[in-house]
């Protein structure tokens, strides 16, 4: 007798709802889905261990989406909800969409939590730096100076960067890609997937409608080989459209040089994703235009206890030490006395 | 009262007693009066009790604010309440003996720690003249002790500071008291041992205090004679004592072996609800997933996931707490998932008083959320009855796909009374159903409602199930998002119906007392106990009164209206300003009158009596 134990080929289009897709036309949450759909394809876990938890904002529509389960929470509070789910399903695959307002404002709390206790879970960010289902109020993520609709004068608030409030938080896997970078953004999710611990990942996403072209010195063409730079572990920062740029440090401080002219390959900052101390990946995290080319790719990825596996730890231990709850032991500990 | 004559001193017989201790907080108030009340227990007495302590952790020394007591009420019939008066009072300093005097019953025992009686302390009392010197203790029996000098010698020789000698008068004053109740010190010598073990210098000076305030009360000219309560006639079982708290840990432990269903309990520390937390951490080998969360919202919201994934999924806060988990508690509404959000009530508004009792948030579990919001609400009488009510709220849960919210209270959480011990195995179980993958290819409706009106708890890990549920309006069966108004109305009205409908499934309400009359007192949660006493009184007294008792607030029960329309008066006893009162007008158009009080303590008996007597004078 032979049994087939070989999992079922999932296609992206398996990943489909049976919902209308209803973004903005040229919304960047588009691309999203679709590079979603193909990482998970790919990956091969279930439809059924999967599910998608989101709060509140456009981006938060995404379980809706996804032929997985899924539950579309309420503002911020994304990773609250995750956090219940996998600390009494370990077993399952939970990934959390949100936004720059949902995550880093009235979610912040939760963000930082999360992050900290290392649950194995995918927190995808999609960063539009702006409120779009409210109607166009500035974000953490707005920069100084933006009129908005609720900032008729410009933004006085100092933005936050999603990848430096992670890493402060220790965050173990900590990324970067681009709506529109299809390929980058798959690798990057089924990099962040195969991940064990909490990952997150800020997507540059456009929002046609109340910030479009926030991104633009990323996406385009002409301009993103001096304005973006990819990440590998291993290799020096190296950047520009005839590679002849790079980053070095001088002091604690990095600088932007041009190779040759006495600057050689092995003067450059080298990336290292792995190392447990997180100082360089906080220190790339705050690379930004246009001083500085912005990073993409992996900045962070080291392995660390998870917080459920803890808590399913805590509860072997207990049975191990003094065996399985046993109700009516419980209820007669302590001093008793009988009435006859 | 009969008068037997003992081995040295005349023992009176008494039916109850209630006995008081205070001191400064820090002076071991609550452990003497949780030994008193265990020793009582264990000799047979129905007992309950009344802790009463300062929010502050340390308050200053000797001011009157200050001050921390244990009130316990011992008898040999059954009781319901921690006593309105006491029989024996033990101050430790003035500040403890002028804030609770005037509970001292006339001709009361009055035992002093007389060397705090020294003029810093009284100035502390804001006492123009020492109260022992001034005549004014004149209608008690007063008796001056030198608890810290007696104290201090019967350590002496252990190389104890004075600082650890001056701990041990609370093991003095109780050896004292335990010799005036004549019980017995082998369980407070047990406790000593177990606690200070691994401290054997302070252990023996605990036990030396203990038993040196106990031969005090023998030997000493002062006293002529002791007190005797025999045991009450409790139905036939094992007993243990148990507070509030504890038995709301116990019964979530229950339910969750009931139901067969993983318990994750998650809370934000509270004042008074942290406990059930602290308890339920410590029996990990229960397979119980506790998690302290970041803030009660993350608390309530991450009862949302675990739900979602099967769990059985409950959350502990108190008023303050709760106002915070409204949105995750509406969203729980909303997505139709069982869960239970346990309130234990203190005073409000705002930070109010954290540790004394109120019941003022009923209004708050009836409407305290965005939208037509309803959710089931339970309320425990006592607190054994804790145990109970989590696991009739779990019940109704998974019956209808709802959270219930359980209003327990300051009052309940940390009093305790006897707990006849369940037998585990006769403990029937709570039926959970988890919908298997699809049948015969057929499509799947997370929002299809079974007869309860409750929705399939289908769960992630189940093939051909995958769904999406989330705090959007849902198309009725499919859970589709919908704005259609139609299906928003229809969807409103199911979710009432269903928790309206929970009614014909809970027992009929029953009343204490004459089926019809002139007065009924109509009580909820933990105020119980004391409207229980005052109408069995009044029924003794042959007063036309009878006693109606809510477990059950939403839905009320479904013979409420035949019931209060039986009597000519309703009398709602409430630490509110008139919540259900509020509710029973408007949902019955009877007219009840109520008797309110918010002062952070619960009823007396004298408190309602003389109401109940006025009402039908």
């Amino acid at each position: 007798m032979s049994v087939d134990t070989t999992l079922p080929v999932l296609t992206p289009d398996d990943f489909a709802s049976d919902q209308d897709v209803r973004w903005c036309p040229g919304c960047g949450d588009y691309s999203i889905l679709k590079q979603m759909k193909v990482a998970l394809a790919a990956i091969g876990v279930p439809r059924e261990q999967t599910v998608f938890v989101s709060g509140i904002g456009c981006s938060s529509r995404f379980p809706y989406y996804m032929n997985t389960y899924g539950i579309h929470s309420i503002h911020g509070r994304a990773p609250a909800v995750a956090t219940g789910l996998k600390v009494s399903r370990p077993e399952l695959s939970v990934w959390v969409i949100t936004g720059d307002g949902d995550a880093l404002s009235i979610g912040g709390n939760h963000l930082m939590h999360a992050i900290r206790r290392n649950l194995d879970i995918n927190i995808i960010l999609f960063n539009n730096r702006i409120y779009g289902l409210t109607k166009g109020q500035y974000s953490p993520t707005s920069v100084l100076g933006q009129v908005t609709k609720s900032t008729p004068m410009g933004v006085v608030d100092n933005p936050l960067s999603p990848l430096s409030v992670a890493i402060g938080c220790e965050a173990t896997f900590v990324a970067r890609s681009v709506d529109v970078y299809a390929k980058h953004l798959v690798d990057t999710l089924q990099r962040a997937a195969a991940h064990k611990g909490t990952s997150f990942v800020e997507v540059y996403q456009n929002c046609s409608v109340f910030n479009d072209g926030a991104w633009d010195y990323a996406t385009d063409k002409s301009s993103k080989s001096d304005t973006v730079l990819e990440l590998t572990h291993g290799k020096p920062l190296i950047f520009g459209a005839n590679k002849d740029k790079g980053i070095r440090l001088n002091g604690t401080l990095p600088e932007v040089v041009t190779l040759g002219q006495g600057v050689r390959e092995d003067d450059l900052l080298f990336h290292d994703a792995h190392t447990p101390e997180p100082t360089l990946a906080y220190l790339l995290s705050r690379m930004r235009q246009p001083d500085f080319p912005e990073p993409i790719g992996v900045f962070r990825d080291v392995q660390a206890p998870c917080y459920e596996d803890g808590i399913a730890r805590q509860i072997d231990d207990a049975r191990q030490a003094r065996g399985p709850g046993d109700l009516q032991r419980l209820f007669a500990s302590g001093e008793t006395w009988t009435v006859e | 009262m009969a008068t037997t004559t003992g081995p040295s001193k005349s023992v009176v017989e008494l039916s109850s007693a209630t006995v008081r201790f205070c001191g400064d907080s820090g002076d071991g108030m609550q452990l003497a009066g949780s030994q008193m009340t265990l020793t009582s227990a264990l000799v047979g007495n129905d007992v309950a009790t009344f802790p009463d302590f300062p929010a502050e952790i340390r308050a200053p020394r000797g001011k009157k604010f200050g001050v921390s007591g244990f009130q316990i009420h011992f008898a040999s019939k059954d009781i319901y309440t921690p006593g309105d008066q006491v029989d024996a009072l033990v101050a430790m300093n003035p500040a403890a003996l002028v804030t609770n005097l005037t509970d001292l019953v006339p001709g009361g025992v009055l035992i002093v720690n007389a060397d705090e009686f020294n003029k810093n302390n009284l100035r502390l009392a804001e006492c123009a003249t020492n109260p022992l010197e001034d005549n004014s203790l004149a209608n008690y029996q007063l008796f001056s002790v030198d608890m810290t000098r007696l104290t201090r010698a019967a350590v002496e020789d252990l190389g104890l500071g004075v600082k650890e000698s001056d701990r041990c008068r609370n093991f003095f004053a109780m050896g004292l008291v335990f010799w005036l109740y004549d019980r017995p010190l082998e369980p407070t010598l047990r406790y000593i041992d177990d606690k200070f073990g691994k401290k054997p210098a302070i252990a023996e000076a605990n036990r030396r205090a203990l038993t040196a305030g106990y031969n005090y009360g023998e030997t000493t000219d002062a006293f002529v004679s002791q007190y005797r309560v025999e045991k009450a006639k409790l139905p036939a079982g094992k007993y243990k004592n148990i507070t509030g708290n504890q038995a709301t840990a116990y019964g979530l432990l229950a339910a969750a072996n009931r139901s067969g269903c993983e318990l994750f309990f998650a809370g934000y520390p509270i004042t008074p609800a942290s406990d059930i937390l602290h308890e339920l951490s410590r029996h990990k080998n229960f397979g119980v997933r506790t998690f302290q969360a970041e803030d009660e919202i993350a608390a309530v919201t991450s009862l949302i996931g675990a739900a979602y994934g099967g769990a059985m999924a409950v959350t502990a806060s108190s008023g303050p707490g709760i106002a915070l988990k409204a949105e995750g508690a509406a969203l729980a509404v909303m997505t139709e998932l069982p869960l239970i959000i346990i309130n234990v009530q203190r005073g409000g508004p705002s930070t109010g008083l954290p540790t004394k009792t109120e019941q003022a948030d009923l209004l708050q579990a009836m409407f305290g959320r965005n939208g037509e919001c309803p959710l089931a609400i339970l309320a425990p009488r006592s607190p054994a009855d804790c145990f109970e009510i989590v696991q009739e709220a779990w019940e109704i849960a998974v019956n209808f796909m709802t959270p219930v919210m359980v209003l327990s209270d300051g009052y309940l959480a940390n009093g305790s009374e006897p707990w006849r011990i369940p037998d585990v195995s006769t403990l029937s179980k709570i039926a959970v159903e988890h919908p298997p993958g699809p049948q015969n290819g057929s499509l799947f409706y997370p929002y299809l409602r079974n007869e309860k009106l409750a929705r399939p708890w289908a769960i992630p890990g189940t093939p051909g199930l995958m769904h999406r549920i989330g705090g959007i309006e849902k198309q009725d069966k499919t859970g589709s998002i919908s704005y259609d108004p139609k299906n928003h109305q229809h969807m409103v009205d199911t979710r009432a119906n269903k928790i309206a409908g929970i009614a014909q499934h809970l027992p009929l309400q029953t009343v204490d007392g004459p089926e019809r009359g002139r007065l009924l007192v109509l009580s909820w949660g933990g105020t119980y106990g004391a409207c229980q006493t005052a109408v069995r009184d009044a029924l003794e007294r042959g007063l036309s009164v009878a006693h109606c008792h809510l477990r059950y607030l939403n839905p009320l029960p479904r013979n409420l209206g035949e019931i209060l329309r039986s009597y000519d008066r309703v009398l709602v006893p409430e630490l509110n300003r008139g919540q259900l009162r509020l509710l029973v007008r408007s949902e019955f158009l009877v007219d009840c009158q109520g008797l309110n009080k918010v002062q952070g303590k619960p009823f007396t008996v004298k408190e309602l009596s003389r109401q109940i007597d006025q009402m039908l004078g």
